[in-house]
């Protein structure tokens, strides 16, 4: 997590103790993005538990995605939302005690890795057909399908990545975007699995 | 043994031990109604009205240690019993709903009485399902009875369709349950139980503030020897009446909204607060920044995760069964020579009894006059001899029958706390009369809230329930009515009720005794010859003072120290 807090310039053990204090109180107000993962039985209703929870409860989600485990009897979910830490523990709590869901992390707290898939339809005629074809190239997009006038770009990255493509080209030449939301695993032996 | 869905539902429900269940019937529950018909081991108990029916399980499951089971048909079945689903779910009482459900093929094709049970139902059930499959009954139910009563308890809803109850497979009863998606925890922490024994030893200023987790955990006994053997003060809440005997010494009354002076007091300049199966409800702790405001620590024992830290920040969270901490403080405690240091408790004592002294619950009842309110409360407390189950409506009455009758027994007081549900009362004393057949039980209501269930008188009569029901007739939504009076300038806009039946008249024509009380005298005397007949309903309309508040009260997004103690401090 970074943090738009600067260290204090001089240590001074009072000014150190400030700065942390200040640090500790505005982590704990702002409104940070956390990535959740939870594991939940595949069931009929699942998604729905975790969504009306979400919408009963006022909580944020920026995307949410799911899809069955290569245990069958499972799904995995990656939740996007933003809250003070009060809010996202609550979160998590929340979530824990749907009795259907198996288990639940905060991937935000430590490494971990995100990648959304985005498809692009965007109008390929005259000049335009070239430089899409070159920024499609630039981004390690793939060209998916392609007619006379339009191209499907593929492309897969963080959602930092994926905003930024969409930022390159010009927009008049969107036809339609589709993203998937995001999907995170944690880093080295950290394991989601039950 | 090859039997249909609709006789194992019922096999299930002996297996579980159900002596009493509450229903209503209808096209989609009918097998089920079939094989009720060929038994005698579940009695059924028809009410007028499916709300009333979980109301009644409720009652039932809040003053035994027994889970409550109800069924209902589809569609209006299912939405008339919201209500009372959601009025378990606020106050965490274990039930089982089964519901009818369209056959199967109807499910989705807009079919005659057809609604998403399980979906209307979802954000008030603890959990619910939908059976597909006439072989996945018996571990539903298991699986429902096992859910309502574990960990944090609360209503499970079974949604069954009309066809997988005609289907037929072989039956056997699961004798276990596991799921490995639901483990609550039990202990607690032994680290922070020890962590929370030393804070309690040091403290100068305690207090204990017990909630309903004490009774639905069975622990009052535990918290009563653990409150006695540190000499602390102890409070409930409104949930948590008779976890700690009312008439000790050491009870300083409920807290809150209406709770005494004492207790709020005595809540807000505590240094050590012991918070057990209680969550911090807006109700109990006013405004928290103003709460928080003074410096104390907390050590919060709760079943359920989610319900520490949500709304004031705990410095000892312990997770797991109250009656299972509490028996390892005590235990801890039993073990060390150190004591509470008695020079500050004593002082903290002295202060606590200066709160006391303000007496916040005087009310003057005149020999002629109008009745009090209070006054019945308080008579019915000494009628009964403090030994009654009490269950109550929504309103000034509820408030009145928590602060005057002194609970000294858990499961006694049985009212809806979270949800606020008018209509609750009379059908909940049915439940819990069926369950204590010999015991006194007095429904204690207003003229609005009754009126909300009141064709449940005929189910009284079905059943003979002797309930005695306590009217407090003041001929206006009271509680509306003092709000409007202090927060919109006395403008009581519909909180009058014109054309009020009489009740005492329409109770007869329901084939109970009814009868009108309006002297202060006569007040002592209708109880005593109430209670006396022990095969009938009787129905009291006391006429009472329209005029009179709850008081104390704290106003909403106020601070638990500002109390309006009598309408001297209007
Ligand atoms: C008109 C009106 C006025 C009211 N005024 C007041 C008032 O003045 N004062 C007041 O107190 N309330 C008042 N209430 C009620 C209030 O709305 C809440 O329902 C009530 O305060 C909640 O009580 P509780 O904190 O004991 O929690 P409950 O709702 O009883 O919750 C129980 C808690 O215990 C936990 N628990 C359950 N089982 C166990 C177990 N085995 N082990 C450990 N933990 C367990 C649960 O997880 C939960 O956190 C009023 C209600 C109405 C309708
Ligand atoms: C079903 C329902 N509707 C509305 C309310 C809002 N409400 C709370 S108290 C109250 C008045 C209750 O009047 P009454 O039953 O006569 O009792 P009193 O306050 O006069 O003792 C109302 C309308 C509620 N709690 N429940």
């Amino acid at each position: 997590m970074t943090h738009a807090l600067q260290p204090p310039p001089k240590s001074s053990p009072e000014l150190d103790a400030n700065w942390l204090r200040e640090l500790l109180v505005t982590q704990k107000n702002t409104k940070m993005r956390h990535v959740i993962s939870l594991l939940i039985e595949n069931e009929a209703g699942a998604l729905s538990r975790v969504s009306g929870l979400f919408s009963a409860r006022g909580y944020n989600i920026e995307s949410l995605t799911v899809a069955p485990t290569e245990d069958a009897s499972l799904s995995r979910m990656t939740i996007v939302t933003s809250g003070s830490d009060d809010v996202v523990e609550q979160i998590t709590k929340q979530l824990n005690k749907l009795v259907e869901v198996v288990k639940v992390v905060d991937l935000s707290e430590s490494a971990h890795i995100e990648r959304e898939l985005m498809l692009v339809k965007v109008r390929a005629t005259g000049k335009d057909r070239e430089e899409m074809k070159r920024m499609a190239e630039i981004f390690r997009g793939r060209i998916i399908d392609v007619t006379d006038a339009s191209y499907v770009i593929e492309l897969t990255g963080t959602q930092a990545k994926l905003d930024s493509f969409v930022g390159a080209i010009d927009s008049g030449l969107i036809l339609e975007t589709v993203r998937s939301g995001i999907c995170g695993i944690g880093r080295g032996d950290r394991v989601l699995k039950v | 043994m090859v039997i249909t869905g609709a006789e194992i539902v019922i096999r299930c429900l002996q297996e579980e031990k159900v002596d009493y269940l509450f229903g209503y019937p209808g096209g989609a529950v009918l097998y089920i109604y079939d094989e009720l018909f060929k038994q005698d081991k579940v009695r059924h108990v028809l009410v007028r009205h499916e709300q009333a029916a979980i109301h009644a399980a409720d009652g039932y499951a809040r003053s035994t240690e027994k889970v409550g089971v109800a069924l209902v048909t589809s569609g209006p079945g299912a939405t008339n019993a919201v209500t009372g689903i959601a009025t378990a779910y606020c106050d965490s009482i274990p039930l089982v709903i089964i519901s009818g459900q369209v056959p199967s093929a109807a499910i989705g094709q807009d079919a005659f009485q057809e609604v998403d049970t399980v979906g209307i139902t979802r954000p008030c059930v603890k959990h619910n399902f939908l059976v597909r499959d006439v072989r996945d009954i018996a571990e539903t139910i298991k699986k429902a009875f096992y859910l309502a009563k574990t960990g944090r308890p609360g209503p499970v809803l079974v949604d069954i369709p009309k066809d997988i109850t005609a289907q037929k497979c072989e039956f056997a009863y699961p004798e276990t349950v596991s799921m490995r998606s639901y483990n609550p925890v039990v202990k607690g922490h032994h680290g922070q139980i020890k962590k929370a024994l030393q804070l309690l030893l040091e403290a100068k200023r305690p207090m204990v503030y017990a909630g309903g987790g004490v009774v639905l955990g069975d622990a009052a006994d535990k918290l009563t020897a653990l409150v006695r053997k540190l000499g602390f003060p102890c409070t409930n809440t409104l949930m948590g009446l008779g976890a700690y005997p009312a008439t000790d010494r050491q009870f300083v009354g409920m807290l809150g909204m209406h709770g005494n002076y004492e207790a709020n007091m005595g809540m807000h300049y505590c240094d050590v607060l012991l918070a057990v199966g209680a969550r911090f409800d807006d109700r109990v702790i006013g405004n928290p920044a103003h709460f928080s405001s003074e410096p104390r620590k907390i050590i919060h024992i709760d079943i359920d995760p989610s319900s520490i830290s949500k709304r004031v920040k705990v410095d000892v969270p312990i997770v797991g069964d109250v009656g299972e901490v509490l028996g390892e403080l005590l235990a801890l405690l039993d073990n060390t020579a150190e004591k509470p240091e008695p020079q500050s408790l004593g002082v903290w004592w002295k202060q606590i009894e200066e709160w006391r002294r303000r007496d916040c619950l005087k009310f003057n009842q005149g020999e002629e006059g109008l009745i009090k309110p209070q006054f019945v409360v308080q008579k019915l407390w000494e009628v009964t001899g403090g030994d009654a189950f009490v269950t109550s409506d929504v309103g000034q009455h509820q408030m009145w029958a928590a602060q005057y009758y002194k609970f000294d027994k858990p499961r006694r007081w049985v009212n809806s706390g979270g949800l606020g549900t008018m209509g609750f009362g009379l059908p909940a004393a049915m439940g819990v009369q069926l369950a204590h057949p010999g015991s006194p039980v007095a429904c204690i209501t207003g003229e609005g809230s009754i009126q909300m269930n009141i064709q449940e008188l005929s189910t009284c009569k079905q059943f003979r329930l002797p309930i005695k029901v306590i009217l407090l007739n003041n001929g206006f939504l009271g509680m509306v009515r003092q709000w409007q009076e202090l927060f919109h300038g006395n403008r009581y806009s519909e909180s009058y009720m014109d054309a009020l039946p009489d009740f005492s008249r329409l109770a007869e024509a329901y084939g109970h005794v009814g009868i009108k009380v309006d002297k202060p005298g006569d007040v002592e005397g209708a109880l005593r010859e109430a209670f006396k007949q022990k095969n009938d309903l009787v129905f009291m309309d006391f006429q009472v003072d329209p005029t009179e508040n709850v008081y104390p009260m704290v106003k909403g997004g106020q601070g638990l120290t500002d109390m309006i103690l009598s309408a001297e401090d209007l």
